[in-house]
């Protein structure tokens, strides 16, 4: 019914009175703006985490050894276990004859178990060229567990590892920092400067090298501290500790990483029943990443009834003018009976009114609350992430509230008598 | 030799009721004949029920009781809607306060009795620009009320008054928010269209001066008609015709 033109003349009506209509817009625009900016950093928050997560190995399960009552539930990643707390001694940590037991134990189930030492923060340098690294020793199964994208050569073999090996696996950051760009770095020997060592080593591989979004904000690239990967048995050589206080593991596809989870927490009880300060302990990143997302979650429905609330507000505001409007029109609305429109015309005419209102402000709302995602989400250094299904149901959402809100001041507007319509001042 | 009736009605009676027991009785009962091509006026006092005829005879008020036949069709047992469309198609309304929509320019304003007659947009521009050239403002469709005259005003509301080609015109003091200069154009206008147009119309006025100037004077008082007075003499200037049309169009009932 005229649909167009009533369009055209709501916008007319609104053009004409751009303070008001803003201001009936206000309520719409901060309920749907809110939604889309929470939104669009909530889902960019738990894009990056989910990435990070997954860089760190999301389907791994981590077995660590800590101190029995160690009340962090979930707990963090092994590296950060310890530090502060009491040292456990080499018969509290997991020997190599435990891990191969262990290994065969689950045989069905393990892919690889990636074990990992670190060494320390060390300085590659070559004349006036260096590259920051971190020195870890792995084995051969950490390139699985540790996510490791190779650009060229190999990774760390059990070979390397039996004969301890003074071999590394270096990023493409370090590639860029030390060689020029048509220098192939296998088989080049670098000197890595520690805290108390020197140590030469070839590069047999290189690695792409990703920033996590979580780490510490570094100026330039080139700056970066990268891990250097090497045999663990070569990393173990200067250590006193021959034992492991965590392993990686990477189930098979198809696994059930939770079950496997509780079954190797099950046998991990088991072999420390009769140690009285220490324990194993077994996790996986997904409940983490289930923790996180569920904490999104849980901020999203509040900011979702506070949206709800405005929007609540809003078009109680939009109805209030609209039933402003209706009375200031009453002899046009005579008018426009007098000249034949029946009822349901007038009504039609109020309710598109509603919409368009509520739909601008919708559209507004979306506009504004893509801007604040972004601003959001380059606050907290996370890709912005907007998805199209909830700007539409934004703008259908404000749709329904104008027909939701306007039906009522439109009715009115129906109902009136022609004469008395025409005969008001 | 009889011209069809336009309007016909018979024993109109309409009653307010404000409430027991008392009941205004606006109008007692009226009997009244238009035929078709005339000009005729209703005049009367404030009070004496002529808004309240106008509402009747433009399908904008249902009458308590009587009947009434708008060219040929019977009202009495219409529903609002089908009463919306009768004021759409045959009836067109002139108010004393203009009443154009505001926001919406001349053309538009024209348009929109053929627009709720579901008339398509280019027929209704077409009809709408003949209709502004006739009254005379053809150089003014794009402006809005607020930047039209008085007069200026009127005109449009004459020509949204023809757009769907109504069987009556319907003129409730037309002149009565303009100066008498602009009042007489505006008359003029009304004359041109009645006698170019061949359109029935029925002017509502308290001004005695402007009624002298229709065929028939009808003079209400108390709700009822007191006088029905034949007006040929004061009719015949606007008469420029040939004798003989003169003389048909000013036969009076």
């Amino acid at each position: 019914m005229f649909i167009r033109e009533n369009i055209l003349l709501a916008i007319a009506g609104l053009k004409s009175n751009k303070m008001r209509s803003l201001l009936t817009m206000l309520g719409i625009i901060i309920g749907i703006s809110s939604v889309i900016a929470i939104v669009s950093v909530g889902n960019s928050l738990t894009a990056s985490f989910k990435t990070t997560m997954e860089n760190f190995g999301a389907s791994n399960i981590i077995v660590y050894v800590r101190e029995k009552g160690s009340t962090s539930e979930g707990g963090g990643p092994p590296t950060f276990i310890g530090s502060g707390a009491a040292t456990p001694s080499e018969s509290d940590l997991l020997s190599e004859n435990q891990i191969m037991a262990f290994e065969e134990h689950f045989a069905d189930r393990i892919k690889t178990i990636g074990l990992v030492h670190n060494v320390g923060a060390a300085k590659v340098q070559d004349g006036h060229l260096y590259a920051n690294v971190s020195i870890i020793g792995t084995n051969e199964g950490y390139k699985d567990t540790g996510n490791i994208k190779l650009t060229s050569g190999r990774y760390i073999t059990d070979r390397d590892v039996k004969s301890s090996r003074k071999v590394a696996v270096v990023s493409d950051q370090l590639v860029s920092n030390l060689f020029s760009g048509n220098i192939d770095p296998i088989g080049k020997e670098i000197k890595a400067y520690g805290a108390n060592s020197i140590d030469t080593y070839m590069i047999v591989g290189v690695y792409k090298y990703e920033a996590s979004s979580f780490g510490p904000a570094i100026a330039s690239a080139k700056d970066a501290r990268t891990e250097l990967y090497i045999p663990i048995s070569a990393a173990k050589a200067a250590s006193v500790n021959k034992n492991y206080q965590s392993l990686t593991i990477t189930a098979k596809i198809d696994v059930d990483t939770a079950k496997f989870t509780t079954d190797i927490q099950t046998y991990m009880n088991t072999l420390y029943a009769n140690n009285v300060k220490w324990e194993g302990s077994a996790m996986n990143m997904e409940s983490t990443i289930s923790t996180m997302t569920s904490f999104l979650n849980t901020i999203s429905v509040g900011v979702a009834v506070i949206a709800a609330i405005s929007l609540l507000v809003g078009g109680i505001g939009v109805m209030n003018i609209m039933l402003v409007s209706v009375t200031e029109r009453t002899r046009e609305i005579g008018t426009r009976k007098a000249l034949g429109a029946r009822s349901s015309y007038i009504k039609m005419q109020f309710i598109i009114e509603a919409v368009i209102i509520c739909v601008i402000g919708g559209i507004i709302g979306v506009i504004l609350g893509i801007i604040l995602g972004s601003i959001g989400s380059a606050i907290l250094k996370t890709a912005p992430s907007i998805s199209i299904s909830i700007i539409i149901i934004s703008v259908l959402f404000s749709m329904a509230i104008g027909i939701f809100f306007g039906y009522y001041p439109a009715s009115k507007a129906a109902s009136l008598d022609p004469i008395e319509a025409l005969r008001y001042e | 030799m009889n011209k069809e009736s336009i309007i016909d009605m018979k024993n109109i009676v309409k009653n307010f009721f404000i409430g027991t027991p008392n009941e205004v009785h606006i109008i007692k009962s009226i009997d009244l004949n238009v035929k078709k091509g005339e000009f005729v006026s209703i005049i009367g006092a404030s009070g004496s029920g002529k808004s309240t005829l106008m509402n009747i005879i433009g399908a904008l008020d249902r009458p308590t009781s009587g009947t009434y036949t708008l060219d040929g069709i019977s009202l009495e047992e219409m529903s609002d809607n089908e009463l919306s469309d009768i004021r759409n198609k045959k009836i067109g309304f002139v108010f004393q306060t203009f009443n154009l929509i505001p926001r919406n320019s001349a053309l538009k304003n024209v348009e929109l009795p053929m627009l709720y007659a579901g008339m398509d947009k280019k027929t209704r521009i077409e009809r709408a620009r003949e209709l502004l050239d006739l009254v005379g403002i053809g150089d003014r469709i794009h402006f809005m009320p607020n930047e039209l005259s008085g007069g200026q005003k009127q005109r449009v509301a004459i020509a949204r008054a023809l757009a769907n080609n109504p069987s009556i015109i319907l003129a409730d003091e037309p002149t009565g928010a303009l100066d008498s200069q602009t009042g007489h154009l505006v008359v003029d206008l009304f004359h041109k269209i009645h006698k170019q147009e061949g359109k029935t119309i029925v002017l509502i006025t308290h001004n005695k001066e402007l009624a002298s100037e229709t065929q028939r004077i009808i003079t209400l008082k108390d709700g009822i008609i007191v006088a029905q007075k034949c007006n040929a003499s004061g009719f015949k200037k606007y008469q420029s015709g040939s004798a003989e049309e003169a003389a048909g169009e000013n036969q009076c009932l």
